[in-house]
């Protein structure tokens, strides 16, 4: 495997005294598109949060390209971030602004380019997404799909090293999910970046990535490539990819007898 | 919203808040506290000062050149001692004589000045010796029944020896 | 050593407490960030220029209407007074010293609070909602220095214009009762108003009043926004928030500046 562009070493995260992860070690190589999958609530989007430095570890390394995320100071971290690209779930776009607008801020913030050359890169962004022909419309005219489309054009305006998605692939129709899906392998491969997919979105993810890490309870419980997962036999592999309601992550919260809940208690007679 | 159009109406926005602003600074208020520097400041006693307040007016011949800026009472002599701030385009002589009036029955109270014949000229920093206080309008009514009562009482006798 | 027997006191005099003081503490930090990104943001004026016309040019509407009544109220309530004691030539000055002096910038600041302290915190709220700022910052753009801080100066810059515009409709209105409707001397009126309104004592300091009072709601409501819930909700709280702690706040700080300036004459 080449050099490592995102590795995560022993990381632990905690809200307050609320464990997130307890200890995670990953690795994501430049070409790779890897999808982390785990239920609702396991702490997929911390990890994202973690590479982008807007959360730090507790403890544990989080590289990227090589430094060590936890230990920049802001001003470093806010350089650093020009390597990154993330799409965000609904897109996040910005909507006072156009859709042109939109791409052209990372560029029209982040770098010097005069107004014609960013016009140029814009439309290519957009060619790429093919959603040139939107340019003018306003976030708010625009589907779901397309809106996530846009989102991914802003988000490789400056050519990332490192690709972040953030479940690309919620509430789209089956056409769009598609789109999505393939653009995350083609713009990836383009780039020659690294792409890290959080997602939920079994069929759709193991068609498109090279690597998947299952994330529960606080760890890395199983890794593979996208053929050997779905030979896998670990009970909560086998639970997530055949959407069993019961398995190892049960369907019922943990709690005291039902029948004693509901004030039914038989056994006192 | 274009831009050019916000740069507009944010332009509209400020000449109409600068032309509100003109217009209270103009049209609704004055500058009657005079520039430091232009003022030279003289000072006078008084028996009673009545209801005069800091920054009334000072005239003379009913032309406003001055304000009031200090008044304290004299802890040796128990009289009134009222800091004056005069124009200095204003020059008054020594032997000036202050008043304390009433515009109007119920107005406010300023200070007139009265020049005098003298050739020389009150001094920054000097004293106008000539003052008469405020009327009182108590004291005034008073005096007026006293002075009634007495001149009824002159009378009366007369009226009886007729 | 006795930090945490601090925090275990106050923790004892009820968790509301402790929110707030929390929330203080933030909202100063907050407040220093602002300050210190906004030399990078004034310099792009584009960006105050385009939250002077959100916050301001769209608020002189209500602004202008409503000092226009308080001042035709003004004139009415005023002249019932003054006409009893035979003074009702003293109209102009009433109005133009309870414009100037108190009602311009206080109830122009309660007004601004609604139109536009509510409106920015409700931006900044729905735009971290929508992970628009956690966007921003991911494309290397600090949210503070590009949103924040903008509408913060924008608000802080439109107030006390604003606050000007509704004195002088409100003296506009009680010109129009007094001099049009109750036939008062218009020579009198203004003449009588020019000398007993000072311009350093009452008007000027009806700007300073103003511009505390624009630094204080414009504070408030991109904090609120800021400190939202990324929620509906949670937004819709914030909004509420803005304009109820704005409205005390602009309360108590008159009174403050007001007892400040107070001369005794």
């Amino acid at each position: 495997m080449a050099i490592p562009l995102v590795r995560f070493e022993g990381v632990r995260f905690a809200y307050g005294e609320n464990d997130i992860l307890r200890d995670v070690t990953l690795s994501v190589a430049a070409g790779q598109v890897v999808a982390i999958m785990g239920g609702s609530g396991s702490g997929k989007t911390t990890l994202l949060r973690l590479i982008g430095g807007q959360l730090k570890a507790n403890a544990g390394r989080v590289e990227v390209d090589g430094e060590d995320i936890g230990a920049l100071s802001e001003s470093a971290l806010y350089e650093r971030r020009k390597k990154l690209g993330m799409l965000f779930q609904f897109g996040a776009l910005f909507t006072d602004l156009s859709v042109f607008d939109n791409v052209a801020f990372p560029l029209r913030e982040r770098t010097q380019l005069p107004e014609s050359m960013i016009r140029d890169l814009v439309l290519m962004k957009l060619q790429a997404v093919g959603l040139r022909g939107a340019a003018q419309l306003m976030p708010a005219e625009l589907s779901g799909g397309m809106a996530r489309r846009v989102a991914l054009a802003r988000a490789i305006a400056l050519d990332p090293r490192v690709m972040l998605y953030d479940e690309p692939f919620t509430g789209l129709d089956p056409i769009s999910l598609t789109t999505i899906g393939s653009l995350i392998r083609e713009l990836n491969d383009a780039l020659g970046a690294a792409s890290i997919v959080v997602t939920h979105d079994v069929a759709e993810s193991l068609a498109i990535v090279d690597y998947v890490y299952f994330v529960a309870e606080g760890g890395v419980i199983a890794e593979g490539t996208p053929e050997a997962v779905r030979e896998s036999s670990h009970p909560f592999v086998r639970q997530f990819i055949a959407g069993q309601k019961d398995g190892p992550l049960p369907f019922h919260k943990p709690a005291g007898a039902y029948a004693a809940d509901l004030g039914l208690e038989v056994g006192r007679e | 919203m274009k831009r050019g159009m916000i740069d507009f109406w944010v332009g509209l926005f400020a000449v109409a808040g600068a032309v509100a602003l003109l217009f209270l600074a103009i049209k609704v208020s004055s500058q009657s506290t005079l520039p430091a520097a232009s003022t030279y400041s003289v000072s006078a006693n008084f028996e009673n000062i009545g209801g005069l307040k800091v920054r009334a007016p000072v005239k003379s011949a009913g032309v406003v050149v001055g304000r009031v800026t200090g008044i304290e009472l004299d802890p040796n002599l128990y009289v009134a001692k009222v800091t004056l701030a005069l124009d200095s385009r204003y020059h008054f002589s020594r032997d000036s004589s202050a008043q304390i009036l009433t515009s109007g029955l119920l107005g406010e109270q300023y200070i007139g000045l009265e020049p005098g014949a003298d050739d020389k000229n009150l001094e920054p920093g000097g004293r106008i010796a000539i003052t008469s206080s405020a009327v009182v309008l108590e004291q005034l009514i008073s005096r007026f029944l006293f002075s009634k009562a007495e001149t009824a009482g002159e009378q009366t006798p007369t009226e009886h020896a007729q | 050593m006795n930090n945490n027997g601090l925090v275990k006191l106050f923790a004892r005099l009820g968790a509301p407490l402790t929110d707030r003081l929390i929330k203080l503490g933030f909202a100063c930090r907050f407040f220093v960030s602002i300050l210190r990104h906004s030399p990078t943001s004034l310099l792009r004026f584009q960006l105050t220029m385009r939250e002077i016309w959100f916050a301001g040019v769209l608020s002189v509407l209500i602004i202008a209407v409503s000092g226009l009544f308080v001042g035709m109220v003004l004139a009415l309530q005023g002249y019932e007074t003054l006409v009893r004691f035979g003074s009702s030539s003293a109209l102009g000055i009433l109005v133009s010293l309870s414009l100037v002096r108190e009602l311009g910038p206080v109830v122009g600041a309660l007004l601004f609070a609604s139109r536009a302290g509510s409106a920015i915190t409700a931006e900044i709220g729905l735009m971290k909602a929508t992970e628009q700022l956690a966007a921003m910052e991911m494309m290397a753009v600090n949210p503070i220095a590009r949103v924040v801080a903008p509408k913060f100066w924008g608000g802080v810059l439109s107030m006390p214009l604003l606050a000007a515009m509704f004195s002088a409709m409100g003296i506009f209105g009680g010109y129009l009762i007094g001099v049009q409707l109750l036939g008062l001397d218009p020579g009198s009126f203004w003449s009588q108003m020019q000398s007993s309104v000072d311009f350093r004592g009452d008007v000027l300091n009806g700007v300073i009043k103003s511009v505390f009072f624009g630094v204080a709601i414009s504070l408030i409501a991109v904090f609120e926004g800021y400190d939202a819930p990324p929620t509906a909700e949670g937004v819709s709280r914030a909004t509420t928030r803005t304009v109820v702690t704005s409205a005390l706040v602009v309360l108590a700080l008159d009174f403050v500046l007001t007892a400040f300036m107070f001369t005794g004459m």
